[in-house]
């Protein structure tokens, strides 16, 4: 039982915050300050131009021990905010610090209105309504719970390697979870890098190795996480593990059985080559793929579609045995701590914009299968040659396809500009071609950025600006498409005849971000990425304790913005490993078990799956831990038997009706 | 040998069910009867009102009120028999929440009379009369009590000491009640005589009940072949019994019919009907708005099935009134 409640006659304290002039610009304070005094309970209030700066925190505290104050209630910026400062000052003045309330008097007041009079009047039944429910506060106790030090990376992009890595060298165990056979994501496509030009394999397969051999990282390819259980500190996680067909220990990365496979030609589309090249049904997605072992599609392989293949790859593989076509899914169950998602990205389907061309002109590309065609380990061993066999005389790259665009995505993928002059300088320097870059504004707000933007205009790349509005053939006959758009800096319609146009596809969530976002317990923002907790102080937090993100999954960025989220995610996990335990607020909600009806409403309904029926008690129970508090449960009860800390009925009640008695 | 304890009934607006009550309990009651002496029961005995005003304050040591108040004369009565009485007990739904009286809440006095005495089907009103405080007809004058727009509980008009609910209370819950009563340490002011928790508990069904209970429609009791061992609600039927204080061990359930919530809400609950309302509404199968009308729809009476005994104890407490005739709020 709760301890009982001191409803402190007399002793509390108010005190109004101007903000600067974020609040006392459009508030009274005085007038706020004269009428907080009068209300009952009141002993003193006063008003302090930044409540949160170290002397007015000293204030609060000197009050509360020479008037032996016994409630604090704040008016000032958002709880979120500054809830915990006050509530430490509260708890450093001696008090428990749930003897505190805080009144949100900028965003709900000063910040949404500008009549300073009925804002002042606002700001009165605000403050009316926390001092009647402050009385009623009982004293609460923050929970510690233990963190596992086992960290969960889901997602083997540049974001979960690096982060992996991280993390290892810290001499935490690692579990690094990637549904395709190679880790490596986007960034093992491309040929170079913006805005250096670095050549992506040679700084991406070093790290790529060193998850591969580190004692401290157990990676799962071809592998999904399907179930999360647990909370912060103490998740249990379900991985499905698809079978490969080759097992990861017996192969030693030869390839002899490629070329042994029955298929002498490669036949089938090459999903890592954008489908511009061929694989064989067993093959590895590409020469540095890590872990360097050969994966089977069954879909195309002919034992599996007949049962009667000759078994080349077999034969040639020998005493390895590695190749085993009875290998099963398996499911492995996991303890960890903390998680970090680094999921990526899933690039806009040009198919969406149909005047564009994209599928029905073969000579229309998207930007990602520009990467591999100018990649020396690619299709065309970095020739840029087109689907008709042709080489471009003329290309034209086309910025913001899929991107701030009132019919498909309002934002900006941020990094489309970058890639499109990182492609027309690998174009111009491959073939020589006249290179077209048509653009609505160039964006390159990078260290370097701008310097890689005028490097490429020197080289002879034009710049047009304006949104394309078609492509198609020209009726001329020769073989070009017509890219049509207004020159918004020439004023004039220009249509200029290319050979290959590019399409700077912009960055979207995965297919299934929905789904994982359930799983583990997210929100997603309207775009459909992860959301972070804070999008400036705490932008790889999310709302559920103990997970971090990184990477695109939480929004469109560069390789060198994904390195550092990356690395701030495995800081945060560290931080918390570190420490060993994380402190929970108390606002949870507990079942009240002498009168629980046992009527099973509340046990479906909460979104973190805390409430479990107890069918020796035929009672509803609720696990503290992994109560957030959000009160959906409370509401739902329809005999009044689930209680929360900080949200009694009666607390909720007194500040509703102190809102509603008009002062 | 010494004087027996005074006790006293009277009924409000009330339908005589719970006086009935009173008499049913014949036996179990018996012993009860024959240690005190009943001083006023309109209902059944031949005492005046003047024959209380005579009474010295405190001189009943018991006084049971069943019914709401909406009359002046009720109210008058009220506060008289709270003067008279030590403990003053509101005896069954009306008068403990309202009960079925109080749903005349969602209209106006206006609107009530006319349909009373002017619209309804039997009544041949040709020349309109409605009730009036006084009335002169022929040089001759009478008084009749006040109507007021609102029904209220006893409890909103006096002090009341214990609640005792159900329409009527059950024999059980009577008998409870009184061993309390009798039983020495009496229990905090304003309980309500019946346990604190809600019907499930004592629910014969509760075990049939599904932990992921997902309604997709609600289905009147004639329109169904209720099953008798399953959870109503599992069938579609609205039950209130999640939302209802329990005590009454379930009569309707066993009865084959849904619970309709005479006993009103626990001691945590302020509004049943909201929160019946809150726990069916999560409960619900569909998230698309569309889909929840359609199941919504289902329910032809809400407000006669979520408040259908609470409505003046609700916080809804009544329809809004056209500003004009306004009464000043006698709630706390
Ligand atoms: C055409 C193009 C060119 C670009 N060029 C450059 C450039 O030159 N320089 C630069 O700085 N940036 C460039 N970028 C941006 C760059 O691609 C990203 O910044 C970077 O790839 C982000 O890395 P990531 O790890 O967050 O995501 P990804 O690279 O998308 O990696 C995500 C990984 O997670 C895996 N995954 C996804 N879902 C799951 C799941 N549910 N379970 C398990 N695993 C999962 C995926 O298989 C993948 O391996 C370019 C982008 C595009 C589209
Ligand atoms: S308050 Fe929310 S999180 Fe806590 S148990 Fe209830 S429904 Fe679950
Ligand atoms: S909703 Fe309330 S009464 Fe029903 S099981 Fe949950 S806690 Fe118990």
């Amino acid at each position: 039982m709760p301890e009982p409640k001191d409803t402190g006659s007399g002793g509390i304290g108010v005190y109004v915050c101007h903000c600067g002039t974020n609040i006392a610009g459009t508030v009274d304070v005085n007038a706020l300050t004269e009428y907080a005094a009068t209300l009952p309970g009141v002993t003193v209030a006063r008003n302090y131009k930044y409540a949160c700066s170290t002397p007015g925190q000293e204030l609060i505290k000197r009050d509360i021990h020479e008037l032996n104050l016994t409630r604090v209630v704040v008016a000032a910026c958002s709880p979120c905010l500054h809830e915990k400062t006050f509530r430490n000052v509260t708890s450093e003045g001696g008090l428990n610090p749930y003897y505190f309330h805080m009144v949100n008097l900028r965003e709900h007041d000063s910040w949404v209105h500008t009549d300073k009079k009925a804002a002042t009047e606002k700001g009165k039944d605000l403050i009316r309504a926390a001092v009647r429910r402050v009385r009623l506060h009982r004293p609460l106790e923050r929970k510690r719970v233990s963190i596992d030090p086992n960290v969960l990376i889901v997602g083997g992009g540049i974001a979960g390697i690096h982060a992996a890595l991280t993390l290892a060298n810290a001499g935490k165990h690692v579990y690094l979870v990637e549904r395709d056979a190679t880790i490596g994501g986007h960034m093992a496509m491309f040929d170079k890098t913006f805005p250096t030009l670095d050549c992506a394999a040679c700084i991406l397969t070093p790290k790529m190795t060193a998850v591969k051999s580190h004692p401290n990282i157990t990676l799962w390819t071809l592998s999904e996480v399907t179930q999360v259980d647990g909370y912060v500190g103490n998740y249990k996680i379900t991985v499905k593990r698809k079978p490969r067909y080759v097992l990861e220990d017996a192969c030693v990365g030869c390839m002899e059985c490629i070329d042994a496979c029955v298929y002498k030609q490669a036949k089938v589309p090459d999903e890592f080559n954008m489908y511009l090249g061929k694989r064989k049904p067993i093959y590895i997605p590409f020469p540095q793929a890590v872990p360097q072992v050969v994966v089977i599609d069954r879909e195309s392989c002919i034992e599996f579609k007949s049962g009667k293949c000759k078994k080349t790859c077999v034969e040639v593989c020998a005493d390895r045995k590695a190749i085993d076509f009875q290998q099963q899914e398996k499911t492995e169950t996991i303890d960890v701590g903390t998680i970090i998602l680094a999921t990526g990205f899933f690039t806009f389907n040009a198919t969406r914009i149909p005047y564009y061309g994209y599928g029905t002109y073969p000579n229309v590309y998207t930007g990602l299968e520009v990467e591999r065609l100018v990649n020396a380990a690619g299709p065309t061993s970095g020739e840029i040659i087109l689907r008709d066999n042709r080489k471009p005389k003329a290309v034209g790259i086309v910025h913001c396809v899929g991107s701030r665009d009132e019919n498909t995505n309002r934002y900006c993928s941020r990094v489309c500009c970058m890639y499109s002059l990182k492609l027309a300088h690998l174009i111009k320097e491959k073939t020589d071609a006249e290179v077209f870059n048509f653009y609505i504004d160039m964006r390159t707000p990078g260290k370097g950025f701008e310097e890689f933007y005028n490097r490429v205009a020197e080289e002879g790349t034009h710049f047009i600006r304006g949104r394309v509005a078609d492509i198609y053939p020209d009726p001329a006959g020769d073989g070009h498409l017509l890219m049509c758009a207004e020159d918004t800096l020439m004023g004039t319609v220009r249509k200029i005849p290319v050979d290959m146009v590019v399409l700077s596809t912009g960055l979207e969530p995965q297919p299934d971000a929905q789904e994982v976002r359930r799983r583990f317990h997210l929100s997603c923002s309207g775009e459909g990425f992860f959301l972070e907790r804070h999008p400036k102080l705490a932008p790889v937090s999310t709302f559920t304790d103990g997970i971090f993100l990184a990477g695109c999954c939480q929004g469109p960025k560069d390789i060198p913005d994904t390195v550092a989220q990356a690395g701030a995610a495995a800081a945060e996990a560290l931080a918390l490993i570190d420490i060993g335990y994380i402190e929970q607020e108390p606002y949870t909600a507990q079942v009240l078990e002498e009168v629980c009806s046992g009527c099973k409403t509340c046990i479906p309904l909460c979104p973190y799956q805390a409430i479990s029926f107890v069918e020796e008690k035929k009672k509803a129970e609720i696990n503290e831990v992994l109560c957030k508090g959000c009160g959906t449960c409370v509401a739902s009860c329809p005999s009044g038997s689930i209680q929360q800390n900080l949200f009694e009925d009666e607390e909720i009640f007194e500040e509703v009706e102190g809102l509603l008695a008009y002062a | 040998m010494a004087e027996k304890p005074k006790v006293a009934f009277y009924w409000c607006a009330s339908c005589g069910g719970c006086d009935e009550t009173v008499v049913d309990l014949a036996e179990a009651v018996l012993d009860v009867v024959a240690a005190v002496d009943i001083v006023f029961w309109p209902v059944a005995m031949d005492f005046k009102r003047k024959d209380v005003e005579a009474m010295p304050d405190d001189a009943i040591l018991a006084t049971f009120v069943n019914g709401a108040i909406r009359t002046t004369e009720q109210e008058e009565m009220a506060h008289l028999l709270r003067r008279k009485s030590k403990l003053l007990l509101a005896f069954g739904s009306c008068s403990h929440l309202g009960g079925i009286p109080g749903l005349a809440n969602l209209f106006d006095r206006e609107s009530i009379l006319q349909a009373v005495y002017c619209e309804s089907p039997s009544t041949v009103n040709e020349e309109g009369v409605l009730p009036s405080v006084r009335h002169n007809d022929n040089g001759h004058s009478v008084e009749l009590p006040g109507f007021y727009e609102t029904v209220r509980t006893l409890g909103q008009v006096v002090d009341v000491d214990f609640y005792i609910p159900g329409c009527p209370p059950t024999a059980r819950i009577l008998r409870t009640a009184l061993q309390t009563l009798l039983g020495g340490e009496l229990p905090p002011k304003g309980t309500v005589l019946a346990p604190d928790y809600a019907l499930c508990e004592e629910c014969p069904r509760k075990d049939s009940k599904p932990v992921n209970l997902s309604i997709s429609q609600f289905k009147r009791p004639q329109e169904v072949l209720i099953d008798e061992e399953k959870c109503l609600l599992t069938q579609g039927l609205l039950c209130m019994g999640p939302a209802t204080r329990g005590g009454c061990e379930a009569p309707c359930v066993q009865g084959n019919m849904p619970c309709t919530g005479c006993c009103g809400p626990t001691s945590r609950v302020r509004d049943q009907g909201g929160k019946i309302l809150s726990s069916l509404a999560s409960l619900l199968e569909s998230k698309e708005e569309g889909e929840i009308d359609q199941a919504l729809a289902t329910i032809p009476d809400p407000a006669g099935s979520f408040y259908r005994y609470g409505l003046p104890s609700s916080l809804l407490r009544r329809r809004k009134l056209p500003d004009s005739n306004l009464e000043p709020p006698k709630v706390r």
